[in-house]
């Protein structure tokens, strides 16, 4: 019950501080039922997680992840999802990255050393480079996989590869999927997972009149 | 008082006598101590800790000694998803095993990449390894884990084992 009162006591509280001291750096913000989100310049995460961190409170960084708006410039995205456990408060920041070749983003590691894993991680999937990281290597595939899985130009099978002694990897065969469920109040065998496709007629009102 | 010796047979260990193939004993003895090695490698392992404990008891069919070293072990049970990640150090543990040995691909993981059609998973064991045996369920339930084992022992029995082995001996004479 000792809360430091100077520190912000809500996410709203939290947000109008960093739009006070970083008017230029914040292009938009959202607030959706107590949560907030603030859309910054890529080249000013460093200084407003530091703020964050060293003004607000927000001494634990609960997560890093990347987004692939395919098909949109800019293409890449990454989100900050910061938390204070002195005051409850949860922060979201977020970045585009301009360029969809060769995505570089700013490490956190030196502000939050839980960084380093999720930069790693972003980093295998998705391809995004972190300046400043001390270790950017692979983390769930292995060094020399040519690809990056989680971009949305990635097939769902995989794409055949071949590290020679360290691991190989084969397409594999979809036999005329990917099979997926759909949300339904239908019967079973409405809701089990079959071959459906974008731009396949939505099951519910399709199936629900044959159940 | 007068010794008799035997001469071919003694009537002594009659009816103790079996007289059968080399194959036949062989396999019968193999088949008796398979001593597994368990590739857990996910849920499945779980169901294969179940089959050797008390409730299930794969001791029953001989097969209770699991030895975590390959070298020591007469079947791999590839129990769970095999990533190509770690597709190369299952290869590695089977070949490190001696011969004769056998495989039993445990669930559809390890038998087809079960639901994993994905760029990470290998689409079933046997594209690296010669399996005898796929037990199916996801994960399959500690009955069927040692129906598939009494399946391999039944292979087993059928094996030319001597012939397998030794045919340069036996093409020598």
């Amino acid at each position: 019950m000792s809360a430091d009162s100077s520190l912000p006591q809500t996410a709203a509280e939290a947000a109008s501080k960093v739009r006070e001291q970083f008017a230029e750096a914040v292009v938009a913000g959202t607030s959706f039922r107590g949560e907030e989100t603030l859309a910054l310049q890529l080249d000013a995460v460093a200084k407003v997680s530091k703020f964050c961190r060293d003004a607000l409170g927000f001494d634990y960084l609960v997560d890093i992840s990347s987004l692939d708006h395919f098909g949109q410039d800019p293409r890449f995205e990454l989100v900050y999802e910061l938390y204070a456990m002195e005051t409850g408060v949860h922060l979201r920041l977020k970045a585009l990255i301009p360029g969809d070749i060769d995505p570089v983003g700013p490490s956190v590691v030196d502000l939050w050393p839980t960084a380093d894993w999720h930069e790693r991680e972003i980093y295998d999937m998705m391809g995004i480079r972190f300046e400043g990281h001390p270790n950017l290597t692979r983390i769930l595939m292995w060094e020399g996989y040519p690809f990056y899985p989680l971009r949305k130009d990635f097939p769902l099978e995989g794409k055949p590869s071949e590290v020679a002694e360290v691991a190989f990897t084969a397409a594999a065969p979809m036999a005329g999927g990917p099979f997926v469920t759909v949300p339904t109040d239908g019967i079973t065998n409405v809701r089990e997972p079959r071959a459906r496709r974008a731009g396949d007629e939505p099951p519910r009102g399709k199936f629900l009149t044959e159940s | 008082m007068t010794q008799t010796s035997p001469v071919a047979y003694d009537s002594k260990i009659e009816g103790n006598v079996i007289f059968t193939r080399v194959d036949a004993a062989i396999n019968w003895m193999r088949s008796n101590s398979l001593w597994p090695m368990p590739m857990g490698l996910a849920c499945c392992a779980i169901e294969l800790m179940a089959a050797s404990s008390s409730r299930f008891d794969i001791s029953r069919f001989g097969s209770e000694v699991m030895r975590f070293s390959p070298r020591q072990s007469d079947v791999m049970i590839v129990a769970g998803t095999v990533t190509y990640k770690m597709a190369y150090a299952v290869k590695r543990i089977w070949d490190q095993m001696p011969e004769p040995k056998w495989c039993i691909a445990m669930g559809a993981c390890a038998s087809s990449g079960g639901m994993y059609r994905s760029y990470a998973v290998l689409q079933g064991i046997d594209h690296l390894l010669p399996v005898d045996v796929y037990v199916s369920g996801c994960p399959p339930r500690p009955e069927a884990l040692l129906d598939g084992l009494m399946k391999l022992q039944k292979k087993i029995m059928r094996e030319p084992s001597v012939e397998d082995q030794k045919r340069s001996l036996i093409e020598s004479l």
